[in-house]
């Protein structure tokens, strides 16, 4: 561990470190504009030199690697006048149009300009213009602003695994641009706009929306996939404006996926935000009361066995473990969270989590994917994989359609039988799987959702203790899910107890007659067609498929307007907080559930959120720590059954739209425009 | 002035046969396998003490940076780039040796790539060279066909290929790395260093980038001995050199002669002296569009080599001879070479990015005098932020010119701005 000395303090960093990173330990900030600690290191901003002793010129402190008894300077003479000079540099051809760019209050280039920048300018020849660039949907561009850093070009061709941004031109015209004028095919391609410097790349939908300093900020979970992705909320009066990426090492690292970022604009379309009653076969506005009354005239009296309740893909923790309550207090064991009929055992917490964790991945040499795309059901987690894919030495096998997962991979075919042939050591892969330290499986919602699926989870088992992906301190086998409630509702039980019906049965049932009131709490993945002559509750905050289809609609929140805990695929228990209310009458949820539960003369025996907190730890002990992961016990799980030969479909067909936030959003109306339909393809007499 | 007996570059003329055959008579490829049967440590020995310093402009010696590759082949192979991307404007000495004297690059590629353990040699040869690569292309054809190259080069037992890679036209490439990136493929941008191309180069292997002119002189070095090549020139700076001697002379040549010939000399010696004679000298830049510019006071004593142009604050650089007598508008010609610099920056770092840009606009004022006294201190303030401040040696070639114009002809820029202000003061009276 080489010693060296940075403004006079004496500090011991690993040989491989760079200079910035040892001023970093000592708290000596350096103004940087190109580095950026996720992506490899450009050097060519210039802004991070610093003066070395016994070094003839400043050195970039970025990607100067420290030495023995090196003494270093950062705000000698001559490192001050290096930075003025690269500053004066980078403003001389910088528009400067700060009043009218969004990245105005949030920009590295103002902040640091006022820093370390001159007074005044000494450039009096015209300025550099750039024609501004096409990125499609989600980026807006303003090109004359770049600075060159390269981040995005790093990023889209590293992180994102899309090349498509490069630099053409020499010298002052050198500008980033797209491969062909294209549009950047990511689903992480709203980060850009977060590593941009300056405002060249900026939130399109957001285009001057707002500025930084009026925006209320609130710390939250993400629900459009299950990953859990740290976010923050940036909202101005009762508005969601904008959904910004936290920092959490062990899950998103620092990104965002696109649908999380820039759905927020179906918060405020499509919205329920009174009660409604059906009568005389239509929807019509109701007060609460009157929508508890509609719903007690049915339910009283009416036998358990009669009743169910499902749950959708962005419920949180506490109004499923309200609902079950209730449910359990009308006698009714039809619960199930698994909208999509995902053979999932809620009895092995292991058989259901990501047990390797995300950040986990890093340590793994070998990886199977069984029918499973996680580039749209997980692209932080499909980032996540490349980046232990670049390291190298890391086989990819996917058995399922051939889809491009932005890193080399090995289609094993398209068959459950590929299964069978892994679990007895006949593949070849078994072979790739055994002979490794670390080898892990992801069992994706394609494989679990189908009649076969219990069979399928079965025989991923059976791959796992043969292959030996479970060992000590090793636990190999992952399922990816879709839903960030699915965990959540695994780990509360909410699915049928004794001799009750799942999904399949409810929805069965419910046709037959048998079952005659189907509680939907944001259930709208599900076939409603098949809801029959049921009485349909839906509680929910979106007009979508469960709403059409319901007798008495009680309105609910969105993620960003409640306080709830999220269960990521990791089992990673999270907390979001309430970033603004429900709008109109609707309420959190969990109240509603209570307050029906009053109506019903069943009372739940909480009265706030605490209380209900209290007795969900109580009921499942793995809610008691938040953001640890308790590892699971392994085994125990899976029944043998015969697989069918039926090819894997992927659940995510669409990756703009998956659930009734980014349906109502405008903005992921034209991603899958633009993405999914192939708007690229329009010529120029279209429209 | 250099004997020729001396002269290594024997048919730097052309007036001989540039094949084989002549190149063999003129004592090429003469006892090569001798000569590496002396083994590896012998060769970089060689290098070390004959004191051959780089020749393409920046003066490392040659054999210590020979040495510096690793001394055993691990499972990534070494390589020898050849830098024959001449594009320094001025210099057209690497030119004739590829199309008169392609032999002698071969050999050297073969002596310095055995002792530096490379099996492989790609020479970068400049785009616009087409009737070079085409020569050295048959040169080396005939070098495997004799079997000088090859699997079995000169029969020493040693496998040793040679590949000719032709560039684009773009000048950074004659940038070590930035070439380093063009053979690999990619856009010739320079690479941060550390790590240096001897640890990590082409492909991520130790690689040695070196000059034509430094390769191409190390085999008759190697047959003469280090001692013959010590004893010319000065200590430090010795050997001989190909000058390349162009503008306001008589007769503009390529002339090899004695490092440390002094300038006057070499110009009335080879060029047939100063159009209008001596007297009628302006200034002269020494080595290449990137070495400051120096007035004629200092052209009546310099010596040309590194330590001496160095110490008046200009360099030998490539040795490119550029002499300007008073008809030439020296503000003109420098700003010529601002708009070249602001051309071929490659845009990677900033201070070069925008400040050749900066310069070269502004020079292109002075060249007129629209502009103020107070800016001419900005200008020379600019290549001061410039300088020393970006990835590779581009930004420093871009800012000394006008350093060297600023220095030394500063009351020319001045009476220019001042005759501006008074003509327009005349007009609106």
């Amino acid at each position: 561990m080489p010693k060296l000395t940075i403004d006079g303090m004496a500090v011991e960093v690993p040989a491989n470190a760079t200079i910035l990173q040892a001023a970093e330990q000592v708290g000596v900030e350096i103004p940087r504009f190109c580095y950026h600690e996720r992506l490899s290191i450009a050097g060519n901003c210039r802004m991070c030199l610093v003066d070395v002793e016994k070094s003839p010129k400043p050195v970039a402190s970025c990607a100067m690697p420290v030495a023995e008894g090196m003494v270093v300077h950062t705000r000698s003479d001559r490192a001050n006048k290096a930075r003025a000079g690269v500053m004066e540099f980078l403003l001389i051809n910088h528009p400067l149009d700060c009043p009218i760019c969004d990245q105005g209050g949030e920009c590295d280039l103002q902040d640091q300009a006022m820093a370390y920048g001159a007074d005044r300018g000494r450039f009096h020849e015209n300025k550099r213009a750039v024609k501004d660039k096409e990125l499609g949907p989600l980026v807006a561009t303003s090109m004359t602003r770049c600075i060159h850093c390269t981040r995005c070009v790093r990023f889209a061709t590293e992180v994102a695994g899309v090349p498509e941004l490069g630099a053409v031109g020499r010298g002052e015209n050198m500008e980033i641009t797209n491969y062909l004028e294209n549009m950047l095919t990511s689903e992480l391609s709203g980060n850009v706009v977060d590593l941009c410097p300056v405002g060249a790349l900026t939130n399109k939908p957001y285009a001057f929306g707002g500025r930084p300093w009026e925006l209320r900020k609130t710390e939250s979970i993400d629900v459009m996939d299950a990953v859990g992705t740290n976010i923050r909320v940036d909202a101005r009066e009762q508005k969601v404006m904008r959904v910004l990426p936290r920092i959490h090492e062990d899950v998103n690292e620092e990104w965002l996926a696109d649908k999380s970022r820039q759905a927020c604009d179906g918060l405020s379309n499509q919205r329920l935000d009174r009660p409604y009653v059906r009568k005389n076969g239509k929807l019509t506005e109701a007060t609460w009361p009157e929508a508890f009354a509609a719903i007690t005239a049915k339910v009283r009296g009416l036998p358990g066995s009669k009743i169910a309740a499902i749950a959708g893909d962005l419920c949180d923790a506490e109004s499923m473990f309200a609902l079950k309550g209730l449910m359990t207090a009308l006698g009714s064991a039809n619960l199930d969270c698994r909208q999509d009929g995902a053979a999932l055992d809620a009895l092995s917490r292991a058989s259901y989590l990501f047990n390797s964790t995300i950040a986990g991945i890093e340590q793994a040499d070998a990886l199977l994917i069984i029918g499973s795309n996680p580039r749209t059901e997980a692209p932080i987690l499909n980032a996540r994989i490349r980046k232990r894919f670049l390291r190298g030495g890391f086989p990819v096998g996917v058995i399922g359609p051939d889809v491009p997962l932005t890193y080399k991979t090995q289609n094993l075919g398209n068959s459950a039988d590929i299964l069978s042939q892994i679990a007895s050591g006949a593949h070849a892969f078994a072979a790739t799987l055994k002979n490794v330290k670390k080898p892990m499986l992801i069992v994706g919602q394609g494989a679990l959702a189908r009649a076969d699926g219990a069979a399928i989870l079965s025989v991923a088992r059976e791959i796992a203790d043969a292959c030996g992906l479970v060992k000590d301190g090793w636990n190999g086998f992952n399922v990816l899910h879709t839903a960030a409630a699915r965990v959540g509702g695994l780990d509360l039980g909410f699915v049928p107890g004794t001799g009750g019906k799942d999904v399949r049965g409810i929805l069965d049932g419910a046709g037959k007659g048998e079952i005659e009131v189907v509680y939907l709490l944001g259930a709208d993945e599900i076939d409603t067609n098949k809801l029959g002559k049921a009485f349909v509750i839906y509680q929910g905050h979106h007009g979508d498929r469960g709403a059409h289809r319901a007798d008495v609609i009680l309105p609910g929140a969105a993620y960003t307007e409640k306080d709830g805990l999220y269960v990521n695929t990791e089992g990673r228990v999270q907390q979001a907080l309430r970033a603004v209310f429900p709008p109109g009458q609707a309420r959190e949820d969990w109240t509603i559930v209570r307050a029906l539960s009053e109506s019903l003369g069943k009372t739940l025996p909480y009265d706030n959120l605490a209380q209900l907190r209290a007795a969900l730890r109580d009921a499942a002990p793995e809610f008691v720590k938040i953001d640890v992961i308790q590892a699971a016990t392994w085994g125990g799980f899976g029944k043998a059954g015969q697989v069918s030969a039926t090819p894997f479909e992927y659940p995510v067909k669409n990756y703009y739209m998956t659930d009734p936030i980014s349906r109502a959003s405008r903005t992921m109306a034209r991603c899958t425009e633009e993405f999914v339909m192939g708007g690229a393809k329009k010529t120029g007499t279209d429209g | 002035m250099l004997a020729d007996k001396d002269r290594i570059f024997t048919n730097l003329y052309g007036r001989h046969d540039w094949r084989l055959k002549g190149a063999r008579a003129r004592g090429d490829w003469d006892g090569t396998k001798e000569l590496m049967a002396m083994g590896q440590d012998w060769i970089i020995d060689e290098m070390k003490r004959s004191g051959l310093r780089g020749r393409g402009g920046a003066g490392f010696p040659t054999g210590l940076k020979w040495s510096f590759m690793p001394k055993q082949e691990s499972d990534r192979p070494h390589y020898l780039v050849v830098n024959a991307d001449e594009g320094e404007p001025g210099t057209c000495k690497d030119r004739d040796m590829l199309r008169f004297d392609p032999h002698k690059l071969i050999e050297g590629c073969l002596l310095a790539s055995f002792a530096m353990r490379a099996h492989a040699c790609y020479i970068y040869i400049r785009g616009e060279f087409y009737n070079e690569a085409s020569n050295l292309q048959v040169a080396i054809d005939e070098a495997y066909d004799a079997g000088l190259v090859g699997d079995n080069a000169c029969g020493s037992g040693w496998k040793f290929d040679i590949y000719l890679h032709r560039g684009a036209g773009a000048y950074i490439c004659g940038e070590e790395t930035a070439l380093i990136e063009s053979i690999e493929g990619k856009k010739g941008q320079p690479r941060l260093k550390p790590p240096f191309p001897a640890g990590v180069g082409l492909y991520g292997c130790p690689t040695t980038v070196n000059n034509v002119e430094s390769i191409a002189v190390a085999p008759t070095i190697l047959r003469r001995g280090a001692s013959w090549f010590a004893g010319i020139g000065r200590p430090n700076n010795t050997g001989t050199k190909v000058f390349c001697i162009s503008g306001n002379v008589n007769k503009p040549c390529n002339v090899e002669d004695a490092m440390g010939i002094p300038l006057k000399e070499l110009i009335e010696k080879h060029a047939g002296g100063v159009r209008g004679g001596w007297d009628n000298l302006q200034g002269i830049i020494p080595g290449g569009a990137s070495v400051p510019i120096l007035p004629k006071s200092i052209c009546d004593t310099v010596l040309m080599d590194f330590d001496s142009l160095r110490d008046v604050k200009s360099g030998l650089g490539t040795a490119a001879v550029m002499v300007m007598d008073k008809s030439a508008d020296v503000v003109a010609c420098i700003s010529r070479l601002s708009d070249f610099y602001k051309h071929e920056s490659c845009g990677q770092c900033t201070p070069c990015r925008e400040g050749c840009g900066w310069l070269a606009r502004v020079m292109r004022r002075m060249v007129k005098g629209d502009a103020t006294l107070a800016e001419i201190d900005t200008l020379e303030q600019v290549t001061y932020q410039i300088e020393g401040h970006t990835i590779c040696a581009l930004g420093d070639a871009a800012a000394w010119p006008v350093q060297g114009l600023i220095r030394h002809f500063r009351p020319e820029l001045e009476r220019r701005i001042r005759d501006y202000r008074d003509a327009k003061t005349r007009a609106a009276a």
